[in-house]
């Protein structure tokens, strides 16, 4: 019998290795593998899963990775390359049901609403059951036949946020409509996070590893820029990741940065005050660089425009970012208005009953060690507690210097610190009588607003007392 | 050999194509009938109420209830093959299939029962009163045939539960009714895996059902499920090359003495007795079958067994960044800490910045938006979750849950790439204020 088998793999060694190609050429195939590294593996199982366009294809796969694991790039590199019948719609996008269904039955049917056609859809579907029925008549009308047709949905997790019906109805679709259907979902969060509601049917779970650094690596040398050799570019990017790693392991990310600092690399190379070669003075010269682009670029502080115009300026002198890192730290108030913010601030942080201590000058002793068994947290990492008025008017008239009316004036600052978003309102708006607040900056805000009215804040605050 | 054109000798390419084609058609169908196990009194049930109404005209009304994968569509669509093979019952039956999951309201409802009855023409542009009315009227179109006696229809209702949450379950009314008035045969059929489904129903709906509940529970033995496996993988006598068919078959039964395929199967089953548990299990090995590895081999079932018992949240942990990783250990820290009470991210920043000042020396310090950037990361990835109810605050203080748990750390610990020491030590010290 064995031999019967041996012979029959010798006579048909070249048909072999077409079968492993699932009746496509090893163009195509060598193709999908060279425009994407480092997924060899998850590429071959899915060609697995698909098979030949004829066969019954599994009802829904589900596809789940981090950010920028090639999940999206690997499914459309696929159905695009081997030319299948597909649908690809990004769930964010099409936020509503009949969005989707129109987007997809448009993909399908090749309708591409533009002003020829009046911007029309393929046809207005606006519930499952209709989406089925004309997906049905559609696979006729295509003649797709026995051959599967793919549905992408990306971002797959917002799904979830739409009717309970959609996510078990689109896992099922091969069954509701007994065409050879199979959806692929693909998304960042785990399939445990998605079994909500009844119906659910279970999908293939293909996982999509993280890269690790030396993929990431030679992914990356691929956006070497042709003046410079891909081993000058990658070490730069070493350097580049020594800084950013540790942070954040999202690819796009650290290509984006990668390009965008480039240009401040090789400047002493173009000044023609360092060589290719000269490794630890380019690194001395990009560090600072590169940490500053951590605390700005990589947080969205400025733009990358912004950051690329500050980079050329630093080029010719003196340049500076713009001035938005010191603008958390520093607001200009009118002079009540910091007392009463600072007052905000005691009231959210302290608890009412010490008040007496703090603000009364015949105030009796808190035992703050036996207080302090029964709270563990401080309140400064518990957040902000509200407060009525009559409190924080309290506070303020006994911390500002000098006598004050209670006037519409001061009131009105209080309603311009809300609108400031520097206090909030927290009882609703109706409540005229008893408004409460809460004090929403941060310890050095209030801080440096207390320096500049000469006032200690910390000894006022019960956590540091 | 196999050059030879002959209807039975085919290349081994082809017969691999041809067995991919029966396999995978077998596996990703899940109510393409196979051997039913066990259901015998079941089905003798089903097929009696199905041919009373066909044969005599008899109305009935069933809710049949089984666990998800059980067997309910498949019961119900091979005994409806099987009524259909009667000279009389063909072009007489009428079925409506309706599934909960497509039809969510009952005006859906009605109209797709229009559409399977093809009454559209009859209907026209009709304008009715009441649901009774329109669904009397439609039964009523069907009464004038040339038979004295109206033909009668089949409504099989999947995802039964779900028609008990339209407004006022006015389908659901009217189909009982029916099926309790001598009008149109008809026989509802629910299906649903939900038990406690007489309870979802309206009492004046509930008084008009006929109470008949048919309970399928899939109670398969191990033997029994090895059998199916069995089932599931041999080829048909069917199939064309009869000598490959013999081969593959023995393979299969072999497959049968192996032990390491027998614990395969054993933790499968120990863990979900489903077929379609195990059909998933089966996917792969018979999707990764090419020229070079024509038969099945019990290692290929333990790697595809590794791949569905895989811990996908531990696998996401092995993706995130190291800064991260910290915040996830310091959350767990505290956790445990306030007896599981939710945490905020002041919280964890105060932890984390306490673990950097104790060893500074080789795990950088970040700024404060840079670790909320990651807290966020962490937010979006659903590894923790905001334990208010909606209730907005600012973000550094919103409270919130680790849905991590410590086993899964420390798995992706041992796993994760250059992961320093400190961080690694970190984790498993003991918290201590």
């Amino acid at each position: 019998m064995m031999s019967y088998l041996r012979l029959c793999i010798m006579a048909s060694g070249k048909i072999g290795k077409d079968s492993s190609c699932y009746g496509y050429s090893k163009e195509r195939i060598d193709e999908i593998h060279n425009t994407l590294p480092c997924r060899e593996s998850q590429i071959s199982t899915l060609l697995a899963l698909f098979g030949k366009p004829s066969h019954a294809a599994y009802s829904s796969i589900f596809i789940y990775g981090h950010t920028a694991s090639g999940k999206s790039a690997v499914i459309t590199t696929i159905l695009q390359t081997l030319q299948l019948p597909h649908a690809i719609v990004n769930c964010v996008e099409c936020y509503t049901q009949r969005l989707l269904y129109e987007h997809i039955l448009n993909q399908v049917g090749d309708v591409i609403p533009s002003p020829d056609n009046n911007y029309s859809c393929y046809a207005r579907c606006d519930n499952m059951n209709d989406f089925v029925r004309l997906l049905k008549n559609l696979i006729e009308e295509k003649e797709l036949g026995s051959r599967t047709l793919f549905i992408v949905l990306d971002k797959a997790e917002r799904l979830r946020d739409m009717d309970a019906n959609i996510l078990p109805a689109l896992l099922r679709l091969q069954e509701l409509s007994n065409c050879n259907i199979c959806v692929i979902l693909i998304s960042e969060i785990v399939l445990e996070k998605f079994r909500t509601g009844t119906g659910f049917h279970e999908p293939f779970v293909l996982h999509f590893p993280d890269y690790s650094k030396d993929e990431m690596l030679e992914i990356i040398s691929h956006d070497c820029p042709s003046d410079y050799s891909p081993s000058f570019y990658i070490s730069y990017v070493n350097l580049l990741m020594s800084i950013f790693y540790m942070v954040c392991r999202d690819l796009n990310e650290l290509r984006h940065l990668a390009q965008l600092n480039f240009p401040k690399y090789i400047e002493p190379i173009l000044k023609g005050e360092a060589t290719v070669e000269n490794a630890p003075k380019l690194w001395r010269n990009i560090q600072p660089h590169l940490q500053k682009a951590l605390q700005t670029i990589y947080l969205r502080e400025v733009s990358s425009a912004q950051w690329e115009k500050y980079q050329l300026e630093n080029v010719e002198g003196a340049g500076s970012l713009p001035n938005l890192l010191s603008l958390r730290s520093s607001v200009e108030l009118p002079y009540y208005s910091k007392y009463l913010l600072i007052a905000a601030y005691l009231a959210s942080y302290n608890p009412t009953r010490t008040d007496k201590r703090f603000f009364s000058k015949h105030h009796g002793k808190i035992n703050k060690h036996k207080l302090k068994k029964t709270e563990k947290i401080s309140f400064q990492l518990l957040g902000p507690k509200p407060f009525p008025l009559e409190r924080l008017m309290a506070i303020f008239y006994s911390i500002v210097e000098g006598k004050v009316a209670p006037t519409a004036n001061i009131f009105s600052q209080i309603s311009s610190l809300v609108s400031l978003h520097l206090v909030s309102h927290v009882s609703s708006d109706d409540q005229l009588d008893s408004a409460k607040y809460k004090c929403t900056v941060s310890l050095d805000f209030i801080r440096s607003i207390a320096r500049t009215v000469n006032f200690d804040v910390v000894r006022y605050l019960y956590d540091f007392v | 050999m196999s050059r030879r054109k002959s209807t039975l000798k085919l290349t081994t390419g082809e017969c691999i194509d041809e067995v991919q084609r029966l396999l995978r058609e077998k596996l990703s169908h899940d109510s393409v009938t196979t051997q039913v196990f066990g259901l015998e009194t079941q089905r003798r049930h089903l097929l009696d109420i199905i041919k009373r109404c066909v044969n005599m005209g008899e109305s009935n009304s069933a809710i049949i209830i089984g666990p998800r994968g059980s067997g309910k569509s498949m019961i119900l669509k091979s005994i409806l093959e099987e009524v259909k093979l009667e000279d009389n019952v063909q072009d007489n039956l009428l079925e409506v299939h309706l599934n909960g999951l497509l039809q969510t309201d009952d005006k859906v409802a009605l109209k797709e029962i229009t559409r399977q009855l093809q009454l559209e023409n009859t209907v026209g542009d009709k304008v009715f009163g009441s649901f009774a009315e329109t669904l009397s009227f439609l039964l009523e179109a069907l009464k004038s045939g040339d038979k004295k006696t109206s033909r009668p229809v089949l409504f099989i209702l999947d995802e039964f539960d779900l028609f008990a949450h339209h407004k006022n379950q006015t389908l659901l009314y009217n189909l009982f009714d029916i099926s309790q008035s001598a009008q149109t045969p008809i026989a509802v059929f629910g299906l649903t895996c939900r038990l406690d489904v007489i309870e979802l129903l309206e009492k004046r709906v509930k008084s008009r059902f006929s109470h008949r509940q048919i309970h399928i529970f899939s109670s398969l033995s191990f033997d029994e499920y090895i059998d199916a496996f069995l089932d599931i993988l041999s080829l048909p006598k069917t199939f064309p090359d009869k000598n490959f068919t013999k081969e593959w078959n023995s393979h299969i039964q072999s497959l049968n003495d192996d032990n390491i395929t027998i614990d395969v199967l054993r933790r499968i089953y120990q863990n979900n007795k489903s077929i379609g548990a195990l059909k998933r299990l089966l996917l792969l090995p018979v999707c990764r079958l090419s020229e070079d590895h024509p038969f099945i081999r019990s290692t290929d079932l333990l790697e595809s067994c590794q791949y569905l018992t895989m811990d996908s949240k531990a696998a996401m942990l092995h993706g995130v960044s190291v800064l991260e990783l910290c915040l996830i250990i310091a959350m767990k820290h505290l956790t445990t800490l306030y007896d599981g009470d939710p945490v905020n991210f002041q919280m964890v920043y105060n932890e984390y910045q306490k673990f950097i000042q104790r060893r500074g020396h080789s795990v950088q310090c970040y700024e404060k938006a840079v670790v909320l950037k990651a807290f966020e990361h962490l937010l979006a990835l659903e590894m923790i979750k905001p334990a208010d109810g909606g209730q907005r605050s600012q973000k550094e203080y919103r409270p919130m849950m680790l849905l991590v748990d410590a086993m899964q750390i420390d798995d992706a610990l041992q796993k994760y790439p250059n992961c320093p020491t400190e961080v690694k030590q970190w984790n498993m010290t003991e918290f201590h204020a």
